[in-house]
């Protein structure tokens, strides 16, 4: 909890490092940065509120028989041992409460997992306008953002390695009519020199401001409002890339090429960890995505592509605005 | 049915035990294997329990600074081997809990005791093949232990998880022999419960009394005939993975190398297709105790006691088709994971069937709270609160979210460490003075169960929490958002820790005390024909089989 005061007040002031850090003591998810991660939100504590009253539905009732079913208040035990239309009540009910259920899993599941169609998207808004169906349009755009549908998919590549991510962004070429590639390392792997090496690496002084085992050297970099169809792979074993603020996780085989999609609309620094075992450094491969405006985002893909990684990383390294960073304090 | 109904054969006199070795070693007697089994589970348990007592040790506080104390080098020498040590150390305690403590303490222990006790049996049917089982469990834990001490790769012991993924699991990850002797253990384990399993359903289905119909059988009995069969029809699934693994290890095969055309996630399918029956497997013989239990304490019939047997049954069936919610992060088809998710939430229906009827077999009764009554109520709770979690976790779309995070830890931890595990010492205790005996002193056995519950509700509860905040299982450091809850998980250990002291304080009173105990302690409700017996019954019973009435029922 200190450390994120401290991490936020550095924040307001000095306008770096704004991010979505597990906070301490917390009982739920974290704050949800994408519509996906809302949904899923929604959808959990529809379902929570179910399996708690149905707990306390059975811890009720076992109470009550502690209390009155007891060899005291109950000397006589009674003999009935059927019931056809109990049965047949604690058969049915359950069932209809998981067709409930049910009702919300499938749609939410096809909407995260499908990765979404833009033409399709622009084609279905611009007709929605075309015949004045103004609300129908605002629930479609909640989901679907069709101004960035119009704008096209970034897509990034993350590949698992022992013990780091590589990502590919194919749609950035460089001169050599390579796409931009880059690694990036953990911040901390939990030894002594981990600062020494932070620093000789990148020649950043900001160790002690970084997330102990969620901050890397060169952050996975994306642009506010835009759809993301990431891509995941694996060079060696299995890992699997994930941020719980945006709701997704896709494994990263070796041998396969997984899909999902995301699109955040807020800009900020958003942090995940590795979720498939992996062997030595499992805890010790964390992944950063920092969301900026395109702007900051085309600076950065052009220091990269030109090979100049600390410059690009200044550029991503602050918010746009003071009002920008203000906001997203307030948000945490 | 009820004792009157039942004709005995008492014959305690002409009881002629063989000498030790013979007894023991080459034992084809039930209750003797039954024992032995009992014994081992118990070294196994304490085993597996250490185990995670490192883990809730190295987690209390972030940082790594216990499991370097139990690793060659100092400094981040020492950190670097311990990273190694804290996976080999989740591995194993996942393993040796589900193979070695709870599968031989459920299905060996009370199963090869009180089946035959309870279908009126004189033993089971391939004595011999009995004894083969128990020894090939011992052997397959010896491989465990030893393939924790030879180099795996990266150190000493293999520590790609219990779940075993290549290419961790291949010569990528773990090149050493640690993996190989651990395929061996698990092949021999294997082995073992198959035998076990052909044991227990041929005795169940040949070997019942006269009059006792599979629709009068004992729910214990269902229980782990249902049990049996899942482990006939799973295990051999697991072994042909295994046996893929280890050629691609050796032999240059590539079923699951993708260099060669093989495919990691077919292992995942073939394991899960194994696991997911596993986790039936451990859970139904609990069910069954746990029916006994609250129908003798009750002194009621069990409540339903056809939809309870078939309730077993379909949860057996429908756990050979849900396998793949273990894998909806893999990237299966959209439609393959909504199949899942639909197969999935339907198991919520017989397991709910079974919950009411365990309360609808205590309501109206005249409820006596001994020791193992507390279990089983135990049971019910917590595992009630670890279905209602699985019922969200069989979403995709949330376990998205979850998968591989503290909640999932939490969830099969509910279910299991405080489901079966509950389940276990509910019967420890119903069925103590009639293994051995002796009594056991109900004031430790209670003193023991209250610690057990609070500690263990400590330990797994604020897990929850951890994996909504999206802590990572299998983590040997974490980031500082996540001390708070870590520390009252580690202290819950403590608490746990404390009771299993208790429970062992508990068994040495016992043993000192040698109080003697009934043919049946607990009364009118207890109707089972184990309690029709001595205690402990005669070394060879029933040489006369008793006749179930057809008037009796449930």
């Amino acid at each position: 909890m200190r450390h994120l005061i401290a991490a936020l007040c550095a924040a307001v002031m000095a306008g770096p490092a704004l991010a979505f850090v597990p906070q301490d003591g917390a009982l739920g998810f974290q704050p949800a940065a994408t519509r996906i991660a809302e949904r899923i939100h929604t959808f959990h504590h529809f379902v929570l509120i179910i399996i708690v009253l149905i707990t306390l539905l059975v811890l009720g009732l076992l109470m009550w028989i502690i209390l009155r079913h007891n060899r005291k208040a109950n000397p006589v035990p009674k003999k009935f041992s059927h019931n056809t239309l109990i049965e047949i009540i604690w058969t049915v009910v359950p069932a209809l409460i998981l067709v409930a259920i049910a009702s919300q899993s499938f749609p939410n599941l096809y909407y995260q997992d499908v990765v979404p169609n833009l033409q399709q998207i622009t084609d279905k808004s611009d007709a929605m306008i075309a015949d004045g169906k103004t609300a129908q349009h605002e629930r479609f755009a909640k989901d679907y953002f069709p101004e960035a549908a119009e704008k096209g998919f970034v897509n990034v590549k993350a590949q698992g390695n022992q013990w780091n991510w590589t990502y590919t962004y194919p749609d950035l070429i460089d001169d050599s009519g390579y796409p931009l590639e880059f690694v990036s390392n953990p911040v901390h792997v939990g030894i002594s020199t981990d600062g020494d090496n932070y620093a000789g690496a990148t020649g950043r002084t900001d160790f002690a401001s970084k997330p102990k085992n969620l901050a890397v050297d060169y952050p996975m970099v994306i642009p506010e409002d835009r759809f993301v169809r990431y891509y995941t792979a694996a060079a060696d074993v299995i890992h699997s890339w994930t941020v719980p603020a945006f709701g997704v996780k896709t494994d990263a085989v070796p041998g396969r090429l997984n899909e999902g999609w995301f699109l955040v609309e807020e800009p900020g620094i958003y942090y995940g960890q590795c979720s498939e075992l992996c062997g030595v450094n499992h805890a010790f491969m964390p992944i950063e995505v920092r969301v900026v405006s395109q702007a900051q985002f085309d600076s950065w893909a052009e220091f990269m592509l030109a090979g100049d990684y600390e410059a690009a990383y200044a550029t991503v390294d602050v918010f746009a605005s003071t009002e920008q960073a203000t906001q997203f304090a307030a948000k945490q | 049915m009820p004792m009157d109904e039942v004709a005995i054969d008492h014959h305690d006199s002409h009881d002629h035990k063989p000498g030790f070795f013979t007894r023991w070693l080459f034992s084809t007697n039930h209750k003797d294997i039954g024992t032995l089994y009992l014994i081992f589970a118990l070294i196994a348990g304490v085993v597996g329990y250490t185990l995670s007592g490192l883990i809730r040790w190295e987690l209390a506080e972030p940082g790594i600074g216990v499991m370097t104390q139990f690793v060659a080098g100092e400094g981040d020498v020492a950190i670097q081997n311990a990273k190694h040590f804290y996976n080999t150390v989740i591995t194993y305690h996942g393993l040796i809990m589900i193979f070695f403590m709870v599968m031989p303490a459920l299905i060996g222990g009370f199963g090869n005791w009180f089946v035959p006790l309870m279908i009126g049996a004189p033993d089971m049917a391939f004595p011999r093949m009995n004894n083969i089982s128990f020894w090939l469990t011992v052997a397959a834990f010896v491989l465990a232990c030893i393939s924790m001490t030879v180099p795996g790769g990266p150190g000493d012991g293999f520590g790609g998880g219990w779940v075993l993924y290549p290419p961790l699991s291949s010569t990528t990850g773990h090149p050493g022999p640690a993996m190989d002797v651990l395929i061996l253990s698990l092949h021999t384990a294997g082995i073992a419960s198959i035998l076990g399993a052909i044991n227990f359903i041929v005795t169940i289905l040949n070997m019942r009394a006269p009059g006792m119909t599979m629709h009068k059988m004992p729910l214990f009995a269902w229980g782990v005939l249902i049990t049996a069969v899942l482990l006939l029809l799973s295990l051999p699934v697991l072994a042909a993975a295994l046996t893929m693994l280890l050629t691609d290890r050796n032999f240059g095969s590539q079923f699951f190398a993708p260099a060669g055309g093989g495919d990691p996630i077919m292992f995942q399918h073939l394991f899960w297709f194994f696991g997911h029956p596993e986790v039936y497997i451990m859970i139904l013989p609990a069910f069954g105790i746990v029916s006994h239990i609250v129908s003798t304490f009750s002194k009621k019939p069990i409540f339903g006691y056809l939809g309870m047997a078939y309730a077993m049954v379909s949860i057996g069936v429908i756990g050979f088709v849900v396998w793949a919610h273990h894998m909806y992060t893999v990237g299966m088809d959209v439609d393959l994971k909504a199949y899942f998710v639909a197969a999935t939430m339907v198991i919520a229906v017989p397991t709910g069937i079974k919950i009411f009827s365990w309360i609808a077999t205590m309501w109206g009764g005249s409820i006596d709270f001994t020791v193992p009554m507390l279990w089983a109520i135990g049971f019910i709770f917590l595992f009630t609160v670890g279905g209602v979690t699985g019922v969200v976790l069989a979403n995709a779309g949330i376990d998205h979210a979850l998968h591989d995070t503290y909640y999932v830890v939490a969830h099969f931890h509910y279910v299991l460490s405080l489901g079966a595990v509950f389940g276990l010492f509910a019967g420890w205790y119903y069925w103590f003075e009639k293994m051995f005996g002796i009594k056991y002193n109900g004031m430790i056995g209670g003193l023991h169960f209250w610690l057990m519950f609070i500690g263990s509700n400590v330990l797994f509860f604020p897990q929850h929490f951890l994996g909504l905040q999206g802590m990572p299982r299998r983590y040997i450091d974490y980031a500082d958002g996540f001390a708070t809850w870590h520390m009252w998980s580690s202290i819950g250990y403590a608490i746990t820790l404390v009771a299993t002291l208790i429970f062992f304080v508990g068994l040495v009173e016992a043993m000192i005390r040698r109080r003697k105990g009934e043919a049946n302690p607990w009364g009118e409700g207890a109707t089972t024909l184990e309690w029709t017996l001595p205690s402990p019954p005669p070394f060879h019973q029933f040489n006369e089989l008793p006749h179930v009435s057809n008037k009796g029922g449930h």
